[in-house]
């Protein structure tokens, strides 16, 4: 007996999805619309500048689409890790243009909001009582470190997802979450297997990449007391066995294993057959409940300010020896920072890529080739912007006309654009790769309630 | 002598969250797997990566006639020196590394 079934229109809202899918995944009648709202996989801007990856066009239009989906078949919408990042105040965005579109809509909703992010002198509290534990690798952590991240957020898992389903909300609106949990939460209230409800959600959690046409973007995951079939909606995608059974691969260091709060998931034991043309059925998933429940950390802290500058070279000269004229440009533009700016080397961070020779793998390219033309990204990090924009335009000038020799004619290379620099404001890392230990599921996640 | 992409049908690579890289080589057939897992070397991995050997992580997945590496990165996703905020371009290391 089917104890829940699950519709996700896609991997993240604001990628898009098929209409004509959403609708025959609609007839199906889901009990719930589960979508995914962020991650981590853009880096850590998002996280440590509180704002959205995609674009709020983009993401009010596609949430239209599923607010009247949800209208119409009168179902639970979810959406987690609001904003990309899923800070507090992402969760209060999403709610912002929720509430624009049911007025536009005329529609009456009651709204449920979780909120993950979590307050600097509690986690310097939990880190004294060794309640925040490294994961692998170890990231260094301290008092201090914790003071100087900008947001952290913990990552919610199903438990705090039902609390929010149980207040009968029309929509809900999550701050960081699992992507997985998005999905797990009502087939595991309802009393599906919980191997299955985990696996289930990890196959689908992307949407359609479980299948043979990712950008169609929805599928169909039915959860029942041993397992779970999982199905495309578009007539375009199909899952086959194969499709399926990467998609525990993909994103996950361990092809078996996932952590979740409370436990993790192991798929060793997992069967996959065709029960019909496109319906892939799995069973034999296990849930290993564990004794204690950790949460997921993540924050993030400035690293500095950045500028960069482009220059393109296309004199074969200068093209066939790239890397000498950058070494040799380097040291001396080092010694023109500490004369001019009376700054030594350990105070901003000067790094040259060349595009056309190693710029993506760097140390690790093995292969090489014959460009024809080079560009060369040089990037600028301080402490502060003003420093990095002055750095940006003391480079200038030698970046145009650098000689490779000193006795050849001056050269001038080719700059793309004016102002040659570009700052880019603020950078930010990811500071944490910890857990927090919880007394319960709902100690760090709080739930509002707004009705409109 | 052949690539390593000339012998499979597919090789991708990807973060496993800010921390990690994993790598997935789709054999495509039970053959290919077995010839693959035999012939692909973990240290010439490790070099080519330039890992220490203990840190590369190894899954042989006959059910799906996948081999998996995983590693930690050295650089964290979004570092300043990062050069590949998605880790998805170092598959191409491993396709075009002599099997």
């Amino acid at each position: 007996m089917i104890c829940s079934t699950v519709l996700v229109p896609s991997g993240v809202l604001g990628l898009g999805f098929d209409l004509k899918a959403l609708e025959n995944g609609l007839k199906r009648k889901p009990n719930i619309i589960s979508i995914d709202g962020g991650s981590t996989d853009s880096g850590p801007h998002s996280l440590g500048s509180n704002t959205s990856k995609y674009s709020r066009a983009a993401i009010k239009s596609e949430w239209k689409i599923l607010m009247q989906a949800r209208e119409a078949s009168n179902i639970p919408l979810l959406i987690g890790s609001c904003g990309t990042c899923g800070t507090d105040s992402m969760v209060d965005w999403m709610e912002e243009i929720t509430i624009e579109l049911a007025k536009e809509l005329k529609q009456s909703i009651k709204i449920a909001k979780l909120y993950c992010e979590q307050d600097k002198n509690f986690i310097k509290m939990s880190f004294k009582n060794h309640k925040v534990l490294p994961l692998e690798p170890s990231l260094k952590l301290d008092i201090d470190i914790i003071q100087d991240m900008k947001h952290i957020v913990a990552l919610a898992g199903a438990e705090q997802i039902q609390e929010c389903i149980k207040t009968g909300a029309d929509i809900i609106l999550a701050g960081r979450a699992t992507d997985t949990a998005l999905i797990s939460a009502l087939p595991l209230m309802n009393g599906a297997d919980p191997g299955g409800s985990w696996h289930g959600a990890k196959i689908a959690e992307c949407g359609a990449l479980c299948s043979n046409n990712p950008t169609s973007g929805v599928v169909l995951v039915e959860f029942d007391q041993t397992g779970f079939t999982v199905e495309a909606m578009s007539d375009k995608a199909l899952c086959t066995i194969e499709t399926v059974a990467a998609h525990m691969l993909y994103e996950n260091a361990d092809p078996f294993i996932l952590f979740e709060p409370g436990g993790y998931m192991d798929v060793t034991n997992a069967s996959y057959t065709i029960q019909e043309k496109g319906k892939v059925r799995v069973e034999g998933a296990n849930w290993i409940k564990s004794d204690r429940y950790n949460v997921k950390l993540e924050g993030a802290k400035i690293v500095g300010y950045q500028s960069t500058l482009l220059v393109l070279l296309r004199d074969r000269h200068y093209v066939e020896n790239s890397k000498t004229w950058i070494r040799n440009l380097s040291n001396f533009l080092e010694s023109q920072i500490q004369e001019k700016m009376a700054l030594d080397s350990s105070s901003y961070s000067l790094e040259f890529r060349l595009i056309g020779v190693n710029a993506v793998l760097g140390e690790l390219e093995t292969s090489s080739g014959n460009p024809v033309e080079v560009g060369v990204l040089c990037i600028v990090t301080s402490k502060t912007d003003t420093i990095s924009t002055e750095i940006a335009k003391l480079i200038n000038p030698f970046l145009l006309h650098y000689p490779l020799t000193d006795n050849e004619e001056l050269p001038t290379f080719a700059f793309p654009y004016s102002p040659v620099h570009s700052d880019r404001g603020c950078v930010y890392e990811f500071a944490l790769n910890h857990t927090l230990e919880l007394n319960n599921p709902m100690e760090v996640f709080r739930i509002k309630i707004s009705e409109v | 002598m052949s690539k390593l992409a000339e012998n499979v049908s597919r090789i991708r690579s990807k973060n496993a969250g800010p921390f990690w890289i994993t790598i997935d080589i789709f054999c495509g057939s039970t053959e290919v797997y077995k010839d693959v897992c035999k012939r692909l070397n973990n240290s010439e991995v490790a070099d080519l990566l330039k890992i220490q050997g203990q840190d590369l992580k190894r899954f042989d997945i006959e059910k799906l006639n996948v081999i998996k590496f995983s590693f930690p990165r050295k650089i964290p996703q979004g570092d300043i020196l990062d050069r590949d905020m998605h880790g998805a371009q170092m598959a191409v290391l491993l396709s075009e590394m002599n099997l």
